[in-house]
This record gives structure tokens, sequence and C-alpha cells, in this order.
């Protein structure tokens, strides 16, 4: 139990004294899971818009594949990144290996069957007569897209909470792609990782309470600004 | 109602500007310094022990290179170097490095540094192994079924406490030997609190402060050494690999600064220094010593 009341007076410690290590994993944390989430929402609000109300011989299958794809162990998705990434693998000529644009990469692809397949869900819940009575008032196919969007924002919000929460939180592949190496690729997970194994328990705690109280602020942000003039 | 999707699509769009504007310190220290990057794979217990933090840095400074460190497992540590995703290996794990410098694989295998193992326990000792060599401080723990934690996970220690179960003639198995899949640090807490032996490096057990409650109860045989070596990867591994890179960093680290550097390591935090520089020795002169 102790442990636990020392991570606590750890984690604010840092928190109120401006520990500059400490701040710079939060921000490389941010950085990195909000630009993974803001890519994982433009690629996957369309693929989640077009199996919701597409009509392809295919979608039944792409919708399966999108949710297995939920429930992808970040691990592996970061080993296939790896793999890729490596030197001698495909893309190993861009040198992005151990690099934060490796981690959003592998984060994007953790992130992003998640807001397909969720914002699909959610537009499929709004009522199909809204889509026709807009068509009817003469309203194009984009703009009746927008109403049934509009419609349907509260769970669009949560896809892409949800794909944030995912990615923040993961460790498998930040430490696969990234190699948690101080001042480059270290976030907050991976810190708490390390410090784990170094035995030092109530920091490796701290590390993760400063997690938690990161994806507090960044999901209550988004909420306030999403319930703002909701009755 | 259509204003608020339009603010969330502003919201996301400042986040693509954030993110886009930030994006641009990559490679953090690059800015610097117009070298190749150099991949240092190296075992966990010496980023544990948090030697790097203090040699990474001073070689970086001398040599103008930015480092990245990979702390994986020996066995990982080595096989990086092997496909040439590193470009230079620290690593403890004798048997497999040497099987890298045969295949042709390595250029130079060099002597870094040695700390050594200790096989620690809880105070009661109840397979009463302290003070014995370490081959019959295996075959009473096993005789005595006591509780033992391996770390089980293809590192450097895991594959030295392999071959001390293999000298002692036990083959380790049953409810009393268990595998953590873990780190030293972790390792070590676990036997802690399950009252277990384990073996550890002396500079992870004397780092780690939550496991005070177990004591060295064999230590300061030759065949407990843990010695480092230092290879660097041939350009020949792979078309990317920084073999200049490599070379800098493994001739910087057997150079007299770095070498006094590792001798004056954890001095001032433990009261002992947690490993003995070794540049220019060979294997047998190491262990004459002891």
């Amino acid at each position: 139990m102790d442990v636990l009341w020392d991570a606590v007076a750890e984690a604010f410690r840092l928190l109120l004294t401006g520990d500059a290590q400490t701040w710079e994993i939060i921000g490389r944390s941010l950085r990195i899971s909000l630009t993974a989430t803001a890519l994982a929402l433009v690629l996957g609000l369309p693929v989640g818009a077009l199996l919701a109300f597409g009509r392809f011989p295919a979608r039944r299958l792409v919708l399966a594949l999108v949710n297995t794809g939920m429930g992808v162990p970040p691990i592996v998705a970061g080993l296939v990144v790896t793999v890729l990434l490596w030197r001698s693998g495909p893309l190993g000529g861009l040198g992005l290996l151990y690099t934060p644009t490796a981690m959003v990469i592998a984060q994007t692809a953790i992130a992003l069957p998640l807001v397909a397949g969720l914002s699909s869900a959610a537009l499929g819940h709004v009522d199909p007569e809204l889509r026709v009575q807009m068509q009817a008032l003469g309203a194009g196919r984009l703009r009746s897209l927008w109403v049934v969007a509009a419609e349907a924002r509260l769970p669009l919000l949560a896809a892409g909470m949800a794909g944030f929460g995912a990615v923040v939180s993961e460790v498998g592949a930040a430490l696969m792609v990234g190699g948690n190496i101080a001042g480059q690729t270290r976030v907050l997970t991976t810190a708490a990782v390390l410090e784990a194994s170094k035995g030092a328990f109530a920091l490796a705690l701290a590390f993760g309470i400063i997690l938690l109280l990161l994806a507090f602020a960044v999901n209550l942000v988004l909420t306030v600004v999403q319930q703002r003039g909701t009755p | 109602m259509h204003h608020r999707v339009r603010q969330l699509a502003a919201l996301l769009a400042a986040a693509l500007l954030l993110a886009a504007g930030c994006g641009g310190d990559d490679d953090g220290a690059t800015g610097a310094a117009q070298k190749k990057p150099v991949i240092l794979a190296t075992t966990t217990s010496t980023q544990d022990s948090g030697l790097l933090d203090v040699l990474v840095p001073a070689f970086e400074k001398a040599g103008g290179y930015t480092v990245k460190t990979v702390a994986v497992g020996s066995g990982q540590a080595i096989e990086m170097g092997g496909r040439g995703e590193a470009d230079v290996v620290l690593a403890h794990s004798p048997a497999a490095e040497e099987e890298l410098m045969a295949a042709g694989k390595g250029s130079s295998r060099r002597t870094v540094m040695h700390n050594d193992f200790v096989i620690v326990g809880p105070g009661s000792d109840p397979a009463r192994i302290k003070g014995s060599t370490p081959t019959a401080a295996m075959k009473r723990i096993a005789r005595a079924r006591a509780p033992f934690i391996s770390r089980g996970d293809d590192s450097g220690t895991h594959t030295f406490e392999l071959k001390l179960w293999e000298k002692a003639g036990v083959k380790p198995s049953g409810s009393w030997y268990q595998e953590s899949g873990q780190g030293m640090g972790a390792t070590l807490q676990i036997a802690n609190d399950k009252d277990a032996y384990t073996l550890s490096d002396r500079g992870t057990y004397l780092a780690t402060d939550s496991a005070k409650d177990l004591k060295i109860l064999v230590e300061g045989d030759a065949s407990l050494l843990n010695v480092y070596h230092v290879i660097d990867i041939p350009q020949a591994n792979g078309k990317r690999v920084n073999a200049a890179g490599g070379k800098a960093f493994a001739d910087w680290i057997v150079s007299p600064p770095a070498q006094e550097m590792i001798r004056a390591f954890g001095v001032e935090k433990y009261g002992e220094p947690l490993f003995t520089p070794d540049a220019g020795k060979t294997d047998e002169e190491i262990a004459e010593a002891v």
C-alpha cells in the first residue's frame, strides 16, 4: 500500500515542481497520440461512412475485418510496423525506426479500425428516414451526410476518444517501434515500464497516474466542447 | 446544429496543425550533429543500472554522433546486430557473441567491463547455500525444492542461470522453479515477495531498493563473472548500417576516458563501483584477477 501513496505523492511532485524531463515526456506522449488520433479520424471517418451507407459487395467482409482490427494487440501492430521500417525492410530507406514518426504510424494503425468501426456503428444508428427526408427536401448527398454526421456527433466523438484512449495508453507498439530512447521516443507508458523493470515501482505508478490525468484532461476538453449548447 | 460539427472539424484541424508544427524535431539532437545516428543494441541490465545514461551523452558530446539506445535482451541485441538493424552491440552473452563473430557478422569483439553475478535469497536461507560454491548452491536449492525465480526471457542473465543448472547437473522443473519473464529489477522484487532465490547481476541487486529482504548468499567465485563485450557491426550486414558510427562508439567505450567513467559509476550512490573496467584484457586475465 505504501507504494500507492508514494506514487500519488511522486506524481504530484513531478507535476508541480515542473520536472523538465517529466513535462518533456508528457508533451511527447500528447503530441504523438493526438497526431495518431487525428490521422485515424481523417482516414477512419470516411471508411466508417462508407461502411454505414455504402452498398458494395465486400461490405460485410470489410466490416468483419475492421471489427477484427479493433482487437489487434498493439504489440502485433508494432511488430508489423517494425519489420516494415527495418533498414532491410521495404521502407528502410526512410530511416524512420526509433523515431516519433514511427510511433505515430503504429498508433494510427491501432486507432484506425477503432475509429472506422465505431463511427460506422454511430452513423448506422441514425434514423434512415432522416437521409430520405433530406434528399426529398432537395439536399445533395454530401449535404445529407453532413446532417446525419451532426445527428451522430456524440457517438462520433466517442469513436475519437476511444482511439485516443487506446493509443495513449498502449505500450507494446511504442516500445517496439520507438525503442524507449531517452529524450527522443520515451513516452509515459514506456517510461513506466522502464521504471518498473528497475524496481522503482512508485515512480512507475506515478507515470501511470500522470497518464490518467492526461487522458482525463483531454477527454474533459472534448466533452465540454461537444456538449456545449446541448440541452 | 451544423456549427457544432464545424467546431469539431476545426478542433481536428487544430490538432493536426499542432502535430505538424511540433513534428519537426524527430531526431532530437540531430540538428546539432550532421552525422548519421548510431543504433546501439544493448541489454536491459546496462540500462536498468543507469550506466548508459552517463556513457551515452558523453560519447555523443565527444564523437558528434546521436545515439539511439535500444535496450533489449542479449539474445535480441545480438540478433539485431546480425541483421544489420544495429550498428554496435554491447552484450554479456559470450556464447551467442562468439557465434556472431564466427558467422563473420561482427567486425571486432572487445572486452569492455565486468561485474559479477550473485545468488540472492531470503535471510533464513532454507536450502543452506550461504558460502557454498555456485554449483553446490544450485544443487542444494533443487534438492530442497526451495522456490527459485528464473528470468525465463532469453537474456544474458537467464542464459547464465541455465548454464549454472547444467554445471550442477540439475534439470530445474516443478512448482518450486518459476519463470518471471521480466527484467532483473522486477524479478528481484518477485523473489523478495515470495522468499525465493534468484540469480542477479550485482549492479541491479544494489540498485533495487525494493528487494532488500534478499541477501547475497553466494558471491566471489570466478565462475560468476559477467563480462560485457562490445561488437561493432560491419557494412556487409546491410547497406544502411552505420559502420563508421558503430566503430566510433566501440573505440570510444574502450578508451581511457570512458573506462574511467565506468570505474567511477555508482561509487557515490552505493559506496562501491557497479562495474569494473576491463578494456584490453582477455576473459582469462579477468578470471585470474578474482
